[in-house]
């Protein structure tokens, strides 16, 4: 039987939010990773769930990839990262018996245990869940948004880089996102810009603009410009907390002013 | 294509045409008959038509956005450059078709022939085909469940008339789902040169293209090699190199060393091979002094000289 809105164990969650980009490799899983931490430093209790089958960032990036999940009645636990268990954690990744084996399935079968991810996770009540996936607009995303539609998700983040390449696959998530009834909250433009350590010079490595220019174009919000920051790469490779260790790297303030846009839209939803 | 049911089991599953999902499919009765677990016979079909193919190199990668079509596009042009040779790119990548733009293709359609589509040509001696051509406005998505994905890469390998080609390039998406079991079982009879493995040296992305090595070595796919790109960035200003995605435990480098796979080499990060992309340039000609342009040219024969001692390797065989 399908869980309904009135029972089932997303009830206890008060905003869903999807994090989506046509173009792989763009940031999806990092900035899924940063707002839920700025977001439990704002006193928010969230849980994240990895429907990235094939590639699994997310435990790494949390620093807990070498956990186990356990069952309980209402279904599996997730992975606390943190003692508080303000950030609860679901993904492929801690299924797998060796962290290199390959996830090889067809649709069907990455189908029926996306289903399972959300209808079979004890979340408990939390504040926030965040959605990350895979790139594309295939069998993750149609089947995320088909198990979550009961539930009303708040709207879908989606992620770019600056450059023309990646811009044009996000159009194509732009239109996945009208099709499937999904509120577009906004586009974060990622990897704009690097400033040299050494000298402060600004490289656009990956052009300028095009994220910006296609929230124009679409008249979505605009979430703001990430730069480049080696520090946030590494931070996420060693699974540290970003925002509390790094308050003066050059990403800091646009995660900040990204998670305080969420809030400030769920607070005037509920309102 | 008709549409499958959502709880598809598969055509080849034991319970095929028996499940409750198959109530009222169009294939049910076929699948039921056992007609599912034969060997498709378009495996045959793509065999002959990959008689006139010399060379099959599929661009691989696990992670997203490291720069497999990137590559591929290179991996084209340098091949191209000499006239003798034909070249295909094969896009395979359903929901976001990177290729045409990079090769300068954006807003062309394909044409149907006597003979099957045709690709679209850069060059001469360089084709292309891409789902991106078949897409009426650059806004379409192609939101697609695995099996029509499948049918779209059958009907590629099947119905575009390549014509005689010294080097087929396929170029997929991320992953190890639906695309990439399809192209190998595809083309299993029509045996592929083997893969390139595009990673940066990060471990967020090693630890994806581990498991993409492993399902080569599960599908029995050789590995010509690793592909180390966005490796290190030189300041235009200060000439200090700065690494942008760090190689905390390794690289590429260590990677290869402990799962035995060759390193094809290293190519920095440039920010014209991005506006060369944009563009649909090629990079190799816009920037020819640049060390990445080097890196590409270095890798690209290393590649050509695996093809060639593999090509020899066989007619060997076959003259004893």
């Amino acid at each position: 039987m399908e869980a309904t809105q009135e029972t089932g164990n997303l009830t206890g969650i008060r905003q869903i939010i999807l994090v989506l980009s046509g173009k792989g490799g763009v940031g999806k899983s990092t900035i899924s990773t940063e707002l839920a931490l700025a977001l439990r430093h704002s006193g928010k209790k969230v849980g994240i769930l990895d429907v990235d089958l094939c590639g699994p960032s997310i435990p790494r990036m949390l620093k807990v990839q070498n956990k186990a999940v356990h069952q309980c009645d209402n279904g599996w636990v997730p992975v606390f990262v943190d003692q508080e268990q303000t950030i609860s954690l679901m993904s492929v990744g801690f299924l797998l018996e060796k962290p290199d084996e390959a996830v090889v399935w067809r649709g069907p079968k990455k189908n029926a245990l996306i289903k399972q991810f959300v209808s079979d996770v004890a979340w408990g009540n939390l504040d926030y869940l965040i959605v990350d996936t895979p790139p594309g607009t295939s069998d993750e995303h149609i089947s995320t948004v088909e198990a979550l539609r009961p539930y009303k998700p708040l709207g879908a983040i989606l992620v770019t880089t600056p450059q023309a390449i990646s811009v044009g696959d996000v159009r194509r998530e732009l239109t996945f996102c009208k099709k499937t009834g999904l509120r577009v909250l906004g586009i974060v433009e990622n990897m704009s810009g690097f400033v040299c350590p050494h000298c402060s010079e600004c490289t656009n490595l990956f052009s300028k603009g095009g994220g910006e220019e296609l929230a124009r174009h679409a008249k979505v919000p605009f979430l703001g410009c990430v730069p480049l920051d080696p520090q946030l790469t590494k931070s996420l490779e060693e699974g540290q907390d970003f925002i509390q260790e790094f308050p003066k790297s050059p990403a800091f303030p646009a995660f900040i002013s990204i998670t305080q846009q969420i809030l400030d839209g769920t607070s005037a939803q509920t309102s | 294509m008709e549409e499958v049911p959502q709880d598809c089991p598969g055509t080849s599953s034991t319970q095929a045409g028996k499940g409750a999902s198959c109530q009222g499919c169009p294939n049910q009765r076929l699948c039921a008959s056992g007609a599912g677990a034969a060997p498709d016979p378009a495996i045959e079909e793509i065999k002959e038509k990959m008689r006139t193919v010399k060379h099959k190199i599929l661009v691989l990668s696990g992670k997203g956005g490291v720069g497999k079509s990137t590559f591929s596009a290179h991996l084209a042009h340098g091949l191209a450059e000499d006239e003798s040779k034909q070249v295909a790119l094969l896009d395979i990548d359903i929901c976001g078709p990177s290729i045409p733009k990079m090769m300068g293709l954006e807003g062309e359609q394909v044409h149907q022939s006597g003979s099957g589509w045709s690709p679209v040509y850069v060059e001469e001696n360089l084709g292309v085909m891409s789902v991106g051509f078949l897409l009426g406005s650059l806004d379409d998505a192609v939101i697609w469940r695995g099996p029509k994905k499948n049918g779209m890469i059958k009907q590629f390998l099947r119905d575009v008339d390549w014509g005689e080609i010294d080097y087929l390039i396929v170029d997929t998406p991320p992953g190890t789902s639906d695309e990439h079991l399809s192209i190998v079982q595809y083309l299993s009879a029509a045996h592929i040169d083997g893969a390139v493995i595009i990673t940066t040296p990060q471990e967020v992305s090693l630890q994806d293209v581990r498991k993409e090595i492993n399902f080569c070595h599960k599908v029995k796919l050789p590995i010509i090699g690793v592909v180390e790109n966005m490796s290190g960035f030189i300041c235009p200003k200060c000439k200090n190199e700065s690494q942008i995605f760090p190689p905390t435990t390794g690289g590429a480098e260590v990677m290869c060393q402990d799962l035995k796979v060759s390193l094809l080499g290293k190519v920095p990060l440039d920010p014209q091979i991005g506006k060369s992309c944009d563009k649909g340039q090629s990079f190799l000609t816009e920037v020819p002094d640049s060390p990445a342009t080097l890196a590409y040219r270095n890798i690209i024969q290393r590649i050509q000289d695996f093809c060639d001692i593999h090509s020899s390797k066989e007619e060997k065989l076959i003259s004893c």
